[in-house]
């Protein structure tokens, strides 16, 4: 074919008079649609590739938030948390040679096949180990085991163990507390995480903090009011009195006379809160707060003072206790031997049931009620201790003649062990009862008056008489020191009817020229001897004079005046 | 009128050194901080181990245990005992 120039040039093709603008035009629309998905992306559905590049190259971390510290009175640590590392695994990506689930299971300090059990367990999270020391959980890093992770928490230390262990309790998963003052103080005590933006380089460090997203409100520390001395020292010589006794359990309170502090709290039987597996929820118990029984004796000079108060007896007063039995109705009441004619005082230092009764039905049941009340007996403690019990004080319209004798002596009434304790500060002061607080206070605390300052002072001086010779307790007396107080020995109630087992305690203060502490000491079931002066007493001195001593309280009286307990002669009681 | 722009743009250049160079410095000094931040919580945490260490050494329990048994020492019974009365000496 032959193609001439000029038909080239002429023979330009003949295009479509439309096709520029619309070639133009649909190139003009793609480029509009561009920058429509651009502006799109850029202002309207901007979340998913802002977060896509964010994650490139910022973090949250959480900021993790200690618990508080327990401290003593004196800011002794009582507990701390400390960090620690949970190992755990996801075992359907766990990869791991033979060799290094050996290494493993050393690093872990387990069998080998308690670990294959863990990893087999069907399961899609297991915990390795929890509670791991840092360098257990370095170790197993080095392991580099696929699908074997730490993570950080906080494991909980008790350095008194089971001295301290009914009064701070512990706390338990993610360090809440769980029992006692732990669990009482949660809100203080504990810790809130918070969390916080950052921007990290490509190595992986922070270079910048973006935003704060949570501050971390750290847990703030809590001091007691615990000696931990006089605690180790009151845990010791209950423990010896409870083992050498035979007893089910034991309790001994120290307050502080002047404040109401509680120094010390012991009970048994105890339980070490470091290492809590398989121990029974029994002996997790503060049965100083959360048991009530039947007082006994140690309630009979409330009576007295109710009885002072109304004016019906003087401190001198004299009362027909023969023939050692009180008939009411058809019950009996029963002195544990006989005495004659008693003045009040001798009431009181002979422990007579009789006696007491007798004094009681002189008076309106309104009146023993207003004093047992007024001493906080009925009344929730408001201690914040958890599980705390208030013991049963019932209205006195409801009194029968024999129940107002019997509460007179301490039976048909219920109290925990802090009560009883603190209802002796209105003895111990000049008629205030102290308010009990496990807190430290900075200084006095005053309280409502309860009785006469007149009526405080007769009754202390019964209650020194109640140690000497001749008194249910001259085993409670201490060298170097005026010491008060009174025993009780109270048969215990089951299914309704009183039987052959006794709760042994003694109450009181020291020195009595100007009392700093008060102890209540609690022994349930004793087998064997089980008289409050027998029992009880002996604990009450050997703390009160080792605390005394301790505290550099001045002694009150000459050292070599005590008698031997052997020669002195001792009153048994019952009740 | 050209002056005046080389003028501006040495500054203006000057101006983006700086800011880069504080910027790095910035950084430098941040990633410092945070380490020593670690370096603190790390203290913290051993302070807290060290206390806890030192209260269980110092348990009244333990104090008394080497104090009978190491130094055989022993509570003087009350006929050991001589108060002396600061008044009447």
């Amino acid at each position: 074919m032959i193609v001439t120039s000029a038909s080239r040039a002429v023979a330009t093709p003949k295009l479509p008079r439309l096709r520029a603008p619309i070639l133009f035009g649909m190139l003009l629309a793609l480029f509009a649609l561009l920058a429509a998905r651009s502006l799109y992306l850029q202002w309207i559905d901007n979340a998913f590739l802002q977060e896509q590049g964010s994650s490139r190259y910022s973090r949250d971390l959480e900021v993790l938030a200690h618990r508080g510290r327990i401290l003593d009175r004196f800011g002794a640590p009582l507990a701390i948390s400390t960090p620690v590392k949970a190992i755990w695994a996801w075992p359907e990506k766990v990869e791991a040679t033979p060799e290094q689930l050996q290494a493993l299971a050393t690093a872990l300090d387990l069998a080998p096949s308690a670990l294959a059990a863990k990893l087999d367990a069907g399961e899609d999270f297991v915990y390795l180990k929890r509670g791991a020391p840092p360098e257990i959980a370095a170790r197993v890093a080095t392991l580099g085991i696929k699908g074997v992770h730490d993570d950080d928490e906080y494991r909980r230390y008790y350095p008194g163990g089971e001295v301290m262990s009914h009064v701070l309790g512990f706390t338990g998963d993610r360090d809440v507390g769980q029992e006692g003052i732990e669990l009482a103080q949660q809100a203080w005590l504990g810790g809130t995480p918070g969390g916080r933006r950052v921007i990290i380089n490509r190595r992986g460090e922070v270079v910048e903090d973006v935003a704060n997203i949570r501050s971390p409100r750290e847990g703030r520390d809590l001091a007691l009011s615990i000696d931990s001395r006089l605690q180790y020292l009151a845990y010791r010589e209950l423990k010896i009195a409870v083992e050498g006794n035979k007893a089910k359990a034991g309790g001994l309170v120290i307050l502080d006379a002047r404040t109401g502090e509680i120094l010390a709290l012991a009970n048994l039987p105890s339980y070490n809160p470091n290492n809590r597996n398989r121990v029974a929820r029994e002996r997790m118990r503060n049965r100083a707060f959360t048991d009530i029984f039947e007082p006994g004796s140690t309630l009979k000079p409330f009576t007295i003072a109710a009885a002072l108060e109304a004016g019906k007896v003087q401190p001198s007063s004299l009362i027909d206790t023969a023939p050692g039995t009180l008939t009411i109705g058809n019950a009996t009441i029963h002195d544990a031997h006989r005495e004659g004619t008693l003045t009040v005082e001798q009431v009181v230092q002979k422990s007579s049931n009789v006696g007491a009764a007798k004094i009681a039905l002189s008076l309106p049941p309104e009146r023993i009620w207003s004093t047992l009340s007024g001493a906080g007996f009925g009344a929730p403690l408001k201690s914040g201790f958890p599980g705390e019990v208030s013991g049963r004080l019932r209205p006195a319209k409801s009194w029968r003649p024999i129940e107002q004798a019997t509460i007179a002596y301490g039976h048909g009434i219920s109290v925990n062990l802090v009560q009883l304790a603190r209802a002796y500060t209105v003895f111990a002061t000049d008629g205030e009862l102290k308010p009990v607080t496990l807190f430290k206070e900075a200084g006095a605390v005053a309280g409502p008056p309860v009785l006469k300052a007149e009526t405080a002072r007769a009754v202390r001086h019964m209650l020194e008489m109640v140690v000497m010779s001749g008194g249910t307790a001259p085993k409670a007396q201490v060298p170097g020191y005026r010491v008060a107080g009174k025993t009780g020995t109270a048969h215990k109630l089951e299914g309704g009817s009183y039987i052959n087992k006794f709760v042994a305690s003694f109450v009181g203060f020291a020195p009595a020229s100007n009392p700093r502490l008060i102890i209540a000491v609690m022994i349930d079931e004793p087998s064997g001897q089980y008289y409050g002066g027998s029992v009880a007493a002996p604990v009450f001195s050997s703390v009160m004079g080792a605390a005394l001593r301790l505290l550099g309280v001045h002694t009150d009286a000459p050292i070599g005046s005590i008698l031997p307990p052997a020669e002195a002669a001792e009153v048994q009681e019952e009740t | 009128m050209v002056k005046l722009n080389l003028l501006l743009l040495f500054a203006l250049v000057f101006c983006a050194l700086s800011l880069v160079t504080s910027r790095h410095q910035a950084r430098k000094l941040f990633v410092e901080l945070e380490r020593e931040q670690t370096l603190a919580r790390t203290y913290d945490v051993e302070y807290g181990q060290l206390q806890l260490e030192q209260s269980t050494w110092a348990m009244p329990a333990r104090i008394e245990k080497v104090a009978r048994e190491q130094l055989t020492m022993q509570l003087p019974g009350p006929g050991r005992i001589q108060v002396m009365d600061a008044s009447s000496r």
